[in-house]
């Protein structure tokens, strides 16, 4: 299928997924991948050229709804879950400026 | 022991509820002695919600009193697996990332089983984000076997499974993306049904697997589940993946016997199943052959890559999925300088390892460089397989296989090698991947007197004729109770 995983992929990927793994996760992530990938690589031996992928078992298209006003869920509500609230908004800390 | 044994079905409650014979409060009482009692050592519940069964429970009995029909579930407690969103009353996913965090809303089927008259008695525990086969990931800790202890229930629904084979309530919901009614089902001796995608809407169920996932029920017999089916079945306009169709009820389909069908046996299917198990689906084909169906021979050749092709895509759309949980809307947050820190830092508290597993899985097979050899080919795997049935179902009207290939397994046995957990699921994801209806019914046992179940499967919509067989099975199975059969 392709080259073995080793934990400079799976340490990549950690990021991608905005997962903080530390490095001994990264050690065993790898070693669980890698043996799965193993496992998967039963499929290497099937042509596949002439198959179409299958994204979803029942095909409905383009299902839309009248563009009519509806009720939508209580603002105040929502917000009372959330983490951090300011002026009805999502409050977040600093988006640019201190990433590495 | 279970206590189901001599408890009483949704139908008869909610006969006696319809008719005066006795209120809802009574029957919500004694389903709540039975946790009281049982619940230390078996841990089904995330929450008993109490006080809010108690306020449905006083509605349904105030509208018999006024002489007004609560409906077809009246009276009838129900656990809710703890991945559908009920308003105002905690969801966790069994995740810390979602701990103390209240929806805003119902899920449809919530909504849907309260307009029938049923009480929702408590939301179940379940695998982290409905994510494994025992129920042991959950951060909440496992929920044991009502029929031994030291067992787990199978999962990831295994909370819903084991509050029904305890007594705890009649009937729940649980949500299967790759197996997850069915084989906490099988190992818990009850019924369990995933329905054909899109038959009962998903609005309000937390999404793992959005191409896969479906609401089904758990119940003590075939006629229950029939009846839930009934009452959850139909178009949501709130889910763009739902049918827009009206459902046939099943009800009525499973008295109709199966005089004629024909049962497909697969040749092909993987092997690895206990003898007893595959000892018990052979005295299964006897059954429905003694009731007049007919049993075909019949292949289906990618069945054996099914394994492969879910555990890509299922995770794959489950790294997607759960990149909402992000500590910015709901749920945990941990705060940190800047918010890719603190996504970092929310993620890696929040999620327990099962979860980071498949969502560093589901990343690795959708990533560049190695989305066509992995993600892509997955998805070819899924139209062979697809196919493969669609052939089969020339031939055949329902198959049947074991629903698990082994009993109920000890707490522990499979938690450090992930793949072996996996591989509990290779008989029921096909039917995910396809998109089909499935369900497990109890027959007989196996080693240590533990429940088997048998699986049904049946082609797109076909929810009727896979009933119509159940039912038969079920018939068999008691006859086999009664003559003190295995």
């Amino acid at each position: 299928m392709s080259e073995r995983i080793d934990v400079h992929v799976v340490a990549k990927v950690s990021r991608l997924a905005r997962l903080d793994l530390t490095p001994e996760e990264i050690e065993l992530t790898t070693e669980q991948l890698a043996k799965m990938l193993d496992h998967f690589a039963d499929i290497d031996a099937l042509s596949l050229d002439q198959v179409e992928p299958m994204t979803q078992p029942y095909p409905l298209v383009n299902v839309l709804r009248e563009d009519r006003e509806q009720p939508c869920l209580d603002r105040d509500e929502v917000l009372a879950a959330a983490p951090d609230v300011e002026d009805n908004r999502f409050r977040v800390p600093p988006i640019i400026g201190l990433e590495d | 022991m279970s206590n189901a044994d001599d408890a009483t079905t949704a139908a008869q409650i909610a006969a006696q509820v319809r008719a005066g014979q006795v209120t809802a409060s009574e029957v919500l009482e004694r389903h709540l002695a039975v946790i009281a009692a049982r619940e230390p050592e078996i841990h089904a519940f995330n929450l008993v919600t109490v006080d809010e069964a108690r306020a449905q429970a006083a509605a349904v009995d105030a509208k018999v009193a006024a002489g007004q029909d609560p409906g077809e579930l009246a009276g009838v407690p129900v656990a809710i697996k703890d991945n559908m969103c009920t308003h105002g009353v905690p969801t966790t996913c069994s995740s810390r990332m979602l701990e103390g965090w209240r929806p805003p809303y119902n899920a449809t089927v919530v909504t849907k089983m309260a307009a029938a008259g049923a009480v929702m008695i408590g939301k179940t525990n379940l695998d982290e984000f409905a994510m494994g086969s025992s129920t042991e990931n959950s951060a909440f800790g496992p929920t044991r076997n009502p029929h031994n202890t030291s067992r787990v229930p199978g999962g990831s629904s295994g909370g819903s499974a084991a509050a029904v084979a305890a007594g705890f309530a009649p009937i729940s919901l649980g949500s299967d993306t790759g197996g997850s009614i069915r084989q906490p089902a099988a190992l818990c001796g009850v019924v369990g049904v995933k329905p054909t995608y899109g038959v009962v809407s998903r609005l309000g169920l937390v999404a793992f697997a959005s191409s896969l996932d479906q609401i089904g029920p758990f119940s003590l017999d075939v006629a229950d589940a029939a009846l839930v089916m009934d009452v959850i079945a139909g178009h949501d306009p709130g889910d763009s993946t739902s049918i827009p169709r009206q459902h046939p009820s099943l009800t009525a389909a499973i008295t109709q016997g199966v005089e004629g069908l024909r049962i497909g046996r697969i040749t092909d299917l993987p092997g690895g199943a206990d003898e007893e198990v595959e000892t018990r689906l052979e005295e299964a084909f006897s059954a429905l052959a003694a009731a007049g169906a007919k049993i075909v021979d019949v292949q289906i050749p990618a069945l054996t890559y099914g394994l492969t092709a879910y555990y890509l895509i299922a995770p794959a759309e489950a790294s997607s999925n759960l990149a909402r949980y992000d500590g910015v809307r709901y749920g945990m947050r941990v705060p940190a300088a800047d918010t890719n820190s603190m996504y970092m830092a929310t993620r890696h508290e929040g999620f327990g390892p099962e979860v980071k597993r498949r969502i560093m899985l589901g990343t690795y097979a959708l990533s560049a460089g190695y989305f066509d050899a992995y993600y892509g080919k997955a998805l070819k795997v899924r139209r062979l397989i697809a196919e493969d049935f669609d052939r089969a179902y020339q031939k055949v009207d329902v198959m049947l296989t074991p629903t698990t290939p082994s009993v109920a397994f000890e707490l522990g046995s499979k938690t450090d090698d992930p793949l072996a957990m996996y591989l509990c699921d290779t008989y029921t994801i096909p039917s995910n991947l396809a998109g089909h209806p499935a369900m497990s019914v109890p027959f007989g046992t196996g080693a240590d007197d533990l429940p088997v179940g048998v699986q049904i499967m049946a082609a797109t919509l076909g929810e009727p004729v896979m009933f119509r067989v159940a039912a038969a099975l079920e018939a068999a199975a008691v006859a086999r109770t009664r003559q003190g059969v295995k």
